[in-house]
C-alpha cells in the first residue's frame, strides 16, 4: 500500500546509502596492485571482522614439514615439497576454511585479512613463504 | 479446437537463480501440463568425498549449497557423530542452533526479496536485501565469513559466542523486530502483490501429503510438519518450536504462493524468538569435545558403520547418510537428500491452470536449490538422453548400494539407523 511504503521512502531519501563504493573507479588489471598504488588512493573498504579468514600467510622458516596441513586441506591447495620438507600454497584453490591454521603444530600458517586477491596471474597466487 | 504448444522455461532464464528446465504445455497463455527436466548442474560432490577424509568433507558439504550451507554441514556432521558415537557439549549445541536460525533468517529474507523481484516489486526487493545485510554482518562477526562459515566441526563448533557477539545478536534481533513488520505489511497488504500471489501455484493439503512436500512448502499447504518439533536435534529439545501454518494466522490455508510467502515471513519472527531463547539459555562449558583435529581423525579412521543426520533446513528436511569403513581414512559413501528434491515433484501440480507469466514465480515459490537437488546423473556413454522411472531408479540405486559393499548391512541398517539418527 502506498500509505505503508511512503514512510519508508522518506526515510531512505534522508538516510545514508546502504551500499558502499567499489574500491577502484574502474576494474584494474590487478586489484591488489591498484590498492597499493599511492597515486590513486582507493575508496575505503568496509573493515572485516576479527575472525575474518582471508589470504593465507606462511612462515617458511618455522615450518617443520609435518604434512598435517596437506592432510586436512579440503581443496588440495597445499603442495608438499619432499626435498625441502616445506609446502607451497596455491591461494587460488584455497577455500578459506582455516583448518590448516588450526591443525598446524608450530603455527606457521595464519589467515590474513586480505580479501581482494583475484588476479590474472596464477603464479602470483602461490605462497612460497620465502 | 485449441492447439497445445510446448515452451521451455530454462535452463537459463532471467527469472531463475539456478539452471533447471520446465517444459510447459500451453493452451494460449494457460499452462495445461508441465515436465521438469533437471540435469544441468550436477557436480559429483559425493564422488569427490570418496577421496577425502571426514574433516575435509565438512568443507565440501558446505559447498553443496551457498544459502543453506550450514544445514548441510550440520546434517553431515550429525551423521558422522551418529555413526562414531561422538558427544557434543551443550554449549556447542546451542551455538549450532543459533547459527542454524541465523541462516534461516537470511535464507528467508533473501527468498522474500527475490519473490518480490519476481513479481516486479523492486522497492520491496531492495528493502528486503538491505535488511538482510544485518544478519549477514552478524554471521560475519560470529564465523568470520559471510557464506560458507566453516564454524562446525565434529563434536562441537570451532568458534565461541563471546559476550560482545551475544550483544550484537541481541541488537540484531531488536532491529528485525522493529524493521521487519513494515516490510511484511508493505508486501502482504499490497493489492498488486496479493493479485499476483493469491491462488497462484496452488498445492492442496492432500496433494502435499501425496507428493511428500517438505518444509515451508508443506506448511503453506496446511501440514503441521517441522523436524524441529517432531524429532528435535541440537538445542531444539530445550526450545519449543511450533510449526508455522497459515490456518493459525489467517483462518485457512490456501497452499498458494502468498501462503508460502506468509509462512516464510512468519518463520523469521519464530527464528528471532528461538535465537532469543538460545541466547538466554546458552550453557557454560566447552564448545568442542575434542579440539585436537588429529585425534578426531584418528578416532574416525577406526569408526565403521552407517550414520544418519536429518535436520530442518530453511527449505525443508535435509538428510545425509554417511558410511565409513574401519581402517580407511576417507568417506566410504555419502548420500544427500536435499529438500528441493522432495518439493520439485510438486511443481507440475502447482503449474496447472496458471498463466505462463506466473511460471518463474511458481518455480521460485518453493525456494528451489537446484545445486542441492542434483545428486546423481546417469551416463551410459552414448549420446541419447535416458529417462529412468522411479521404480527403475530405486532398483538401480539399491543395486549400486549393494555393490558398494557391506556398508548397508552393518550397524544402522534400515530403520535402525533412522532411529539412531533422530533420537539424540
Amino acid at each position: 500500500m502506498i500509505t505503508r511504503i511512503l514512510p519508508q521512502l522518506f526515510r531512505h531519501i534522508f538516510s545514508r546509502a546502504a551500499t558502499n563504493l567499489f574500491p577502484a573507479a574502474h576494474m584494474p588489471p590487478s586489484l591488489t596492485d591498484a590498492l597499493s598504488d599511492p597515486d590513486s588512493p582507493p575508496n575505503p573498504t568496509v573493515p572485516v571482522g576479527k575472525r575474518f579468514r582471508g589470504r593465507l600467510n606462511y612462515d617458511r622458516s618455522k615450518c617443520i614439514g609435518c604434512k598435517l596441513c596437506v592432510r586436512v586441506c579440503p581443496a588440495h591447495a597445499t603442495d608438499y615439497l619432499a626435498e625441502e620438507k616445506k609446502i607451497i600454497i596455491h591461494n587460488d584453490r584455497c577455500c578459506f576454511c582455516a583448518q590448516c591454521t588450526e591443525v598446524c603444530p608450530v603455527k606457521c600458517l595464519s589467515m590474513s585479512s586480505q580479501f581482494m586477491i583475484s588476479s590474472y596471474d596464477r603464479k602470483a597466487n602461490i605462497v612460497t613463504g620465502a | 479446437m485449441s492447439t497445445t504448444y510446448t515452451v521451455p522455461i530454462g535452463p537459463v532464464h532471467v527469472g531463475l537463480k539456478e539452471p533447471v528446465t520446465a517444459w510447459l504445455d500451453l493452451e494460449g497463455e494457460r499452462i495445461v501440463g508441465a515436465k521438469i527436466r533437471p540435469g544441468a548442474i550436477h557436480r559429483g560432490i559425493e564422488f569427490m568425498a570418496r577421496e577425502r577424509n571426514p574433516i575435509q568433507v565438512i568443507y565440501l558439504s558446505e559447498r553443496i549449497c551457498g544459502i543453506c550451507s550450514f544445514s548441510h554441514v550440520i546434517a553431515f556432521i550429525r551423521a558422522i557423530e551418529d555413526l562414531a558415537g561422538l558427544k557434543v557439549p551443550p554449549r556447542a549445541q546451542y551455538i549450532r542452533t543459533l547459527v542454524l536460525e541465523l541462516e534461516r533468517v537470511h535464507s528467508h529474507l533473501l527468498w522474500a526479496g527475490v519473490a518480490c523481484y519476481t513479481i516486479g516489486f523492486d522497492s520491496a526487493f531492495h528493502l528486503g536485501m538491505q535488511m538482510r545485510e544485518r544478519v549477514m554482518d552478524v554471521l560475519e562477526l560470529l564465523t568470520g565469513n559471510r557464506v560458507n562459515y566453516g564454524v562446525a566441526t565434529f563434536g562441537g563448533v570451532r568458534w565461541d559466542v563471546t559476550p560482545e557477539l551475544a550483544k550484537a545478536m541481541r541488537e540484531m534481533i531488536r532491529y528485525y523486530r522493529r524493521e521487519f513488520t513494515p516490510f511484511r505489511e508493505i508486501v502482504m497488504a499490497d493489492p498488486v502483490a496479493q493479485a499476483r500471489m493469491r491462488n497462484v501455484g496452488v498445492l492442496t493439503r492432500d496433494e502435499a501429503v501425496r507428493y511428500s512436500a517438505v518444509g515451508p512448502t508443506a506448511r503453506a499447504s496446511g501440514l503441521r510438519v517441522d523436524l524441529r518439533k517432531s524429532s528435535p536435534y541440537e538445542a531444539y529439545a530445550d526450545i519449543p518450536v511450533e510449526p508455522v501454518v497459515p490456518q493459525d494466522y489467517f483462518g485457512a490455508a490456501h497452499g498458494d504462493v502468498l501462503d508460502r510467502f506468509a509462512v516464510r515471513v512468519l518463520e523469521v519472527y519464530q527464528s528471532l524468538d528461538i535465537m532469543d531463547a538460545a541466547l538466554d539459555g546458552l550453557p557454560e562449558g566447552p564448545y568442542v569435545a575434542e579440539p585436537n583435529v588429529n585425534k578426531v581423525l584418528a578416532s574416525l579412521k577406526k569408526a565403521e558403520g552407517t550414520g544418519w543426520g536429518i535436520i530442518e533446513a530453511p527449505r525443508g528436511d535435509d538428510t545425509h547418510i554417511v558410511s565409513l569403513k574401519g581402517g580407511d581414512d576417507n568417506v566410504f559413501w555419502w548420500k544427500v537428500r536435499a529438500p528441493t528434491y522432495a518439493n520439485a515433484v510438486s511443481w507440475p501440480l502447482m503449474f496447472r491452470g496458471n498463466e505462463l507469466a506466473d511460471a518463474p514465480l511458481i518455480i521460485n515459490s518453493i525456494d528451489p536449490c537446484i545445486s542441492c537437488m542434483e545428486r546423481m546423473m546417469v551416463t551410459d556413454g552414448g549420446g541419447d538422453p535416458l529417462i529412468v522411472t522411479k521404480t527403475e531408479l530405486l532398483e538401480r540405486c539399491r543395486r549400486k548400494t549393494f555393490d558398494l559393499g557391506s556398508g548397508i548391512r552393518t550397524k544402522g541398517a534400515g530403520t535402525g539407523g533412522l532411529e539412531g539418527g533422530t533420537t539424540k
